[in-house]
């Protein structure tokens, strides 16, 4: 079952490259792929906390190193993230851009690079199959972006690329960590492993230095954020979607899998610096975030913005925050999506996005209005959506993080800059609002907008119902996703 | 009890809200009738809660859980406190439902004000019946968005816009206070229902209960609107009157004042926070009151006085009788919603005209609106043998035994509350018309009348001792018995005294006047408080904003990642290769880094 989520966009992929239409090709893989989704989380063994769906292949047995594929409750919540996202972004994508077969493609090949990466259960893969998935995403930029795209293209390149150097380098460094008779590719190993505490507390604070900082870079950990927004902003709608909705938790995913498990005492030496930083996510880039001028470039600087709760939960490095760290992956990269899918949809209205351009759009395109009115809610953690459930969590965590009993007050001063943040979102978001669809209405009333908003409509409401209803079931009923998430990090947490 | 009870309460609202906003938006009359049926109903399953004992066992279900460590139940909560709040927020719902029938009825977006307002009622009973701090807050954030959905209900206007911003911002503020109270409350007790950490409260240390219940008070100061967050309530009345009536006078503002009382077993604990919270009521009864008296838009008048009177009730938790608090909260939801509806009617009558210079002479052209708007008038001020005037007085009462200081400013506010509302009173409704829709302003239909009808009653009748121990239940009343007879003579004397002083030199001053012969410019511009925000904010904040977007983009992007990526440059050919968009270059390149780094990693 994991294989066909993995070789479905894959297969779709070259389809279209030997010619079958791309576009329906491409929607066809999407909707298989959320039925293959879904399929999983049904037939899931929530009894078990383990990994499922096991297959293996052995590729250099001297090494250990295996095509592995597996999924516990963690992998599987990004998977249906990573299906519904792909759906939407590939709905979303204009009908006739211009090389379309190589834009439909690379929309696939990130959907599958990020299914390989959710899924595989071997450190090579896990790494590789994010590596591939990146090369669309500049693709995607560089040709179909808008603005000054070669120059964001540039930023993010060098910037993911030495991120994901300075990633592998840690990696490396875990490697050679390990005693030499544990040394594996195998992430079930070292899950294994982790709960035994192999890995001396002295040698752990360098391997978990490199890894914060390489994950920390394609998570757009602040300082090392300025690539994201610019990015978001230039990029085709639904590249953004893709990549700050999914690919982008790739580094998230990989500190709660691969760091907090296998280095804790690295996490416990290093959390002050995470703190630090994830408050400069949070408060400092909550400013930038006020000042912005443009729809896009706000949404970009907020998607950042949010990264810092989730930091938050993984520097609380206890079930309640990695918990809410890994639901909050799942209710951010949904929310995310539905805004910047809404936001391409105003720049065929209004190119520049300017904030100031707009006004009392909520009359003239309702649909738009609700619906960015309720994304926009989720993205500030409104209660019934799951990004608040999450966040919640993440709070309760943190404020009684793992860390030692003497050594918790710098984390509680983290929870409440967090959610002085939570103040700083409703402003700008809220402002947001109210420039582009609140106040007198700007846009005279001609046949020619009456018809963009009537398109809205058969453009964006699948993918909308879709990802809005998602988060109404994460937020109504948190408990179910976090049946399916809880086990899984507490089989990975040291005993 | 029919355990079921509760939860129909609580779910009939969000079935009406849910179903308006999927498929009923366009279908108003439709949407209104779902939405008048489902608040009429909850009034049904209220009384019915009401006559029936309590439930049998706790009603929760589990919600969030991680292990032992966090429980997070929806759970709800019939206890006297809830059966009181129960039917004041149905009683005053429904009726306001009934009374918008009327007052929207030509509103293009009918479909969505019912929605909304449903939406508000389920936001609000979640409040009322909510057993533990994290539901509370669930809920207290749902009343938030859905006011300020119905405050921006006329989104097209500006002001409307602003002021829904604002009131959503301002409460915020107040929620930051309140989540990290919950936090340090959980983390002393490992809970956060309310039973629970009663249970445990006593081994909470002194210093930390003092700072949770201070900030637990916050999220209350942000919702009731108490100094320094009260300047978003006056901007609400941008809203529809009828949402004014409901939400912004009888039940969502109190909803701090009835938290506080929920959790007022952990107050009276902290002496320290006690003292805070009768100070920060009784400094925000008097300032709003002053402001009200050189206010002229009919609707700001009555929301100073919600914010006075809301302040009287809130320093009563902090006196130690929230048994008071939750009566005054009662009697004022009454006529607080029969003024507001009144004036909703005179503005109804008179085309939209919110002036009161601009009325004059309504007794003989609105009589029924006259006669139940008087009536709610006379509560509020304190008029003896009126609802206002028991609930007041064993507030006062308390503040007596107390504090003298704060007994003095209590009086004073009964003074002014005498003296703005006599203004209106004298001002609007009698006289000779100032205006040409005042001479031909009218009682509005049935729908619109009979809701004024019904609440005149209760707004006269809810204080009396027999309904006063019927209604408060048996622990409250015994608690309100014992204020009451503890209260010297000279309470009742002196409050008389500032009801028949304040009244009789309004009368006289304004009886006559054609245009407000007092003008103090510092309470007419609210004493400039909203400008002092506006500065603080453009000081802090959007300072701070703008100085963080130029680091941001000049020295952080600018300076030091383009300097670093620019010595990379000249080995990469990263921007050829970009501007070809060549996918071999691409893949060669990464697929290369890959194999050499894990061929160095393995060999090393």
């Amino acid at each position: 079952m994991l294989n066909l989520l993995l070789f479905l966009p894959l297969l779709a992929a070259t389809a279209i490259g030997f010619g079958s239409p791309a576009r329906k090709t491409a929607i066809a893989a999407s909707f298989g792929m959320l039925a293959t989704a879904l399929a999983l989380l049904f037939q899931y063994d929530r009894g078990n906390p383990g990994f499922q769906f096991v297959s293996s292949v052995s590729v250099l047995p001297a090494w250990d190193l295996k095509y592995l594929l597996a999924a516990d409750g963690l992998s599987l919540l990004l998977l249906l993230l990573t299906a519904a996202v792909t759906l939407s972004a590939v709905w979303v994508s204009p009908t006739d851009p211009v090389r379309p077969r190589l834009f439909y493609a690379s929309l696939l090949l990130i959907s599958a690079g990020a299914v390989g990466a959710f899924a595989s259960q071997d450190l090579f893969f896990f790494y590789a199959f994010h590596e591939l998935a990146l090369i669309p995403t500049f693709l995607l930029l560089g040709i179909w972006g808008t603005g000054e795209r070669h120059t964001a293209a540039w930023k993010i390149t060098i910037y993911l690329a030495v991120g994901s150097f300075i990633l592998l380098i840690g990696l490396v460094d875990l490697y050679h960590a390990l005693p030499s008779e544990f040394r594996t590719f195998d992430m079930i190993k070292l899950q294994k492993l982790a709960t035994q505490q192999v890995i001396p507390a002295a040698a752990q604070a360098r391997p978990y230095l490199f890894l914060l900082v390489g994950f920390g870079i394609l998570v757009s950990l602040f300082p090392f954020h300025t690539w994201a927004p610019d990015a978001y902003a230039s990029a085709p709608t639904p590249a953004a979607m893709l990549h700050a909705g999914v690919l982008k938790k790739f580094g998230l995913y990989g500190l709660i899998r691969v760091a907090i498990p296998l280095l804790p005492a690295g996490a416990e030496h290093w959390a002050w610096l995470l703190l630090i930083l994830l408050v400069g996510n949070v408060l400092y880039v909550g400013l930038v975030t006020i000042a912005q001028k443009r729809l896009d470039q706000l949404l970009g600087f907020s998607s950042v913005m949010h990264m810092g709760y989730i930091f938050l939960g993984i520097a609380a490095a206890n079930s309640i925050g990695l918990s809410g760290a890994c639901l909050l992956m799942f209710a951010h990269g949904l929310s995310i999506a539905a805004l910047f899918a809404l936001c391409g949809y105003l720049r065929s209205l209004k190119p520049g996005l300017s904030l100031d351009g707009f006004g009392g759009l909520g009359r003239t395109a309702p649909f738009l209005g609700a619906t960015f009115g309720l994304a926009a809610f989720a993205s500030i953690g409104l209660p019934g959506f799951g990004n608040f459930a999450s966040e919640m969590l993440v709070f309760f965590g943190a404020f009684k993080p793992a860390a030692p009993a003497g050594s918790q007050l710098p984390f509680q001063i983290a929870t409440g800059c967090a959610i002085w943040g939570v103040v700083i979102s409703a402003v700008y978001m809220l402002r947001a609002y109210r420039s582009v669809f609140l106040g007198p209405v700007t846009l005279p009333p001609t046949e020619e907008t009456k018809a963009w908003a009537a398109a809205a409509l058969q453009r964006l409401r699948l993918p909308l119902v879709l990802l809005l209803g998602l988060l109404l079931y994460a937020g109504f009923v948190p408990g179910n996703l976090l049946a399916f998430v809880k086990p899984s990090i507490e089989a990975m947490l040291p005993r | 009890m029919d355990p079921k009870l509760p939860w129909f309460v609580l779910l009939c609202p969000l079935l009406s809200a849910a179903l308006i906003q999927l498929v009923l938006r366009r279908k108003h009359s439709l949407a209104a009738g779902i939405s008048v049926l489902s608040a009429f109903a909850g009034l049904l399953a209220a009384v019915g809660i009401w006559f029936s004992g309590m439930p049998p066992a706790p009603l929760q279900i589990p919600w969030i859980q991680v292990g032992d460590a966090l429980q997070v139940p929806i759970g709800l909560l019939i206890d006297p406190l809830s059966k009181i709040m129960l039917l004041v927020v149905t009683g005053v719902g429904a009726l306001v439902h009934l009374y918008s029938l009327v007052y929207m009825a030509g509103d293009e977006s009918k479909g969505r004000f019912f929605g909304n307002l449903s939406l508000f009622m389920f936001s609000m009973l979640g409040i009322v019946l909510a057993d533990n701090f994290a539901m509370m807050f669930i809920f207290w954030e749902l009343v938030g968005v859905s006011s300020y959905l119905l405050i921006g209900h006329w989104f097209t206007k500006d002001s409307a816009a602003a002021a829904a911003n604002k009131a959503f911002l301002t409460n915020r503020i107040g929620d930051f206070g309140f989540m990290l109270g919950i936090l340090l409350i959980w983390s002393a007790t490992g809970t956060v229902v309310f039973g629970e950490i009663a249970t445990k409260s006593a081994a909470i240390p002194a210093s930390l209960l003092t700072a949770g219940v201070l900030l637990v008070f916050c999220g209350a100061v942000g919702k009731s609107a108490q100094l320094p967050l009260h300047v978003w309530l006056p901007d609400a009345m941008e809203g529809p009157t009828p949402v004014s009536a409901l939400i912004h006078a009888a039940t969502m503002v109190a909803a701090g004042v009835y938290m506080l009382a929920r959790i007022s077993f952990l107050v009276t604990l902290s002496p320290a926070a006690q003292t805070v919270i009768a100070w920060v009521g009784i400094l925000t009864a008097v300032f709003a009151a002053l402001l009200a008296t050189q206010q002229d838009d009919i609707k700001r008048i009555l929301a100073y006085s919600t914010l006075s009177q809301l302040g009287y009730m809130v320093s009563a938790i902090g006196l130690a009788a929230p048994g008071a608090a939750m009566f005054h909260l009662f009697t004022h939801a009454f006529f607080k919603a029969l003024l507001f509806l009144g004036a909703g009617a005179v503005i109804h009558g008179l085309h939209h005209e919110q002036d009161i210079w601009r009325m004059g002479g309504l007794s003989k052209r609105m009589p029924l609106t006259f006669l139940t708007f008087a009536l709610g008038y006379l509560a509020l001020i304190g008029c003896p043998g009126l609802s206002g005037f028991f609930s007041k007085d064993l507030i006062l009462a308390a503040a007596w035994q107390y504090n003298k200081a704060l007994f003095g400013l209590g009086i004073l506010t009964a003074g002014l509350t005498a003296f703005y509302m006599t203004r209106l009173f004298v001002v609007a409704f009698l006289g000779t018309p100032r205006s040409e829709s005042a001479a031909h302003g009218h009682d509005g239909p049935l729908a619109m009348t009979l809701p004024l009808l019904v609440l005149a009653v209760p707004s006269v009748a809810a204080g009396w001792p027999a309904v006063q121990n019927a209604a408060m239940g048996a622990s409250y009343a015994a608690a309100l018995h014992h204020l009451h007879e503890s209260a010297s003579n000279i309470v009742i004397i002196l409050a008389t005294g500032a009801f028949l002083g304040g009244a009789g030199l309004s009368a006289l001053i304004y009886s006559r006047a054609t245009r407000d012969p007092i003008s103090i410019p510092p309470l007419r511009s609210k004493l400039y408080v909203d400008e002092i925000y506006a500065a603080l904010i453009a000081a802090t904040q959007e300072l701070g904003a703008q100085m963080a977007s130029w680091f941001d983009r000049w020295i952080l992007d600018g300076l030091i990642v383009r300097g670093l990526s620019g010595l990379t440059w000249g080995f990469g050919y990263t921007l050829r290769f970009l501007q070809v968009g060549n996918l071999q270059a691409y893949s060669f390149l990464f697929g290369l880094g890959v194999v050499a780094l894990i061929y160095l990693a393995v060999l090393r």
